[in-house]
């Protein structure tokens, strides 16, 4: 669990490559400065693809927790 | 911030599974703010009709693995060997091959080759079709989705020039 309050929740599990991305974007578009969103996704590959999207678009990730074989990540908007 | 990254990539064939690296990549990029056009030429080009009729080839393709959409997890995993008499002389096989990668990918969650072209489009991928090809192969305007810009070799290589990124798929 995380103590992050996130203002936006994205489901992605059961997606595979690259759907949580291009709905975490889509999603983040639709949102404030400084909200933040909460996804989560059973996609393995998203751990890295996750970190890689956020480095790349200037959106902080704040935390990625893993419990069992779900991953969820808190993303600040920029 | 910092400026723009470019992503040009060249769409040369049409097979179900040669059809999934351009929208995939496309579409990715422009997500990550990048700037990204797909040149459509040769057998990449009914990529841009409608309707997409791509298909896998199994015929002669010993890297393909041949697995079931259903079953236990461990019949699922096994791989079929089909020698290639039976992929290249048995009526159907094609067909049926391409039905069951589609199931494949729809229950490990992949999207459609239709849902991540129309995700590029939403995203602002630009996609150029090669006008030299539409000649040679008698594809009509009319047959492609909107939204398609058409020309050259030049055009692509104008754009390409300032990429950060090229691909040839």
């Amino acid at each position: 669990m995380s103590d992050i309050t996130s203002n936006v929740e994205l489901n992605c599990e059961g997606l595979n490559c690259p759907l949580p991305i291009l709905k975490t974007k889509k999603t983040i578009d639709g949102m404030q400065s400084g909200e933040v969103l909460k996804i989560s996704t059973t996609d393995p590959g998203s751990v890295s693809d996750m970190a890689s999207w956020a480095k790349r678009t200037g959106n902080e990730l704040l935390e990625h927790v893993e419990q069992g074989n779900v991953h969820r990540f808190y993303i600040r908007k920029k | 911030m910092a400026e723009t990254k470019k992503l040009a990539i060249i769409a040369s064939q049409g097979t179900l599974d040669w059809a999934y690296p351009p929208f995939i990549l496309a579409s990715t990029a422009a997500a990550m703010d990048m700037e990204a056009v797909i040149f459509f030429t040769f057998y990449g080009l009914p990529l841009l009709k409608k309707e997409i009729d791509a298909r896998v080839a199994p015929h002669s393709n010993p890297a393909m693995p041949m697995k079931m959409p259903f079953g236990s997890k461990e019949f699922q995993n096994f791989n079929w060997p089909i020698p290639n008499f039976v992929s290249g002389n048995m009526p159907g096989f094609e067909s049926m091959a391409t039905m069951m990668m589609k199931e494949t990918f729809k229950q490990k969650g992949v999207a459609t080759i239709e849902q991540l072209r129309s995700m590029c489009l939403e995203f602002g991928v630009r996609f150029i079709a090669c006008q030299m090809t539409m000649e040679v192969f008698g594809f009509e305007k009319e047959e492609f989705i909107d939204g398609v810009e058409y020309g050259g070799a030049a055009t692509f290589l104008e754009y390409a020039a300032d990429a950060n990124i090229s691909l040839f798929i």
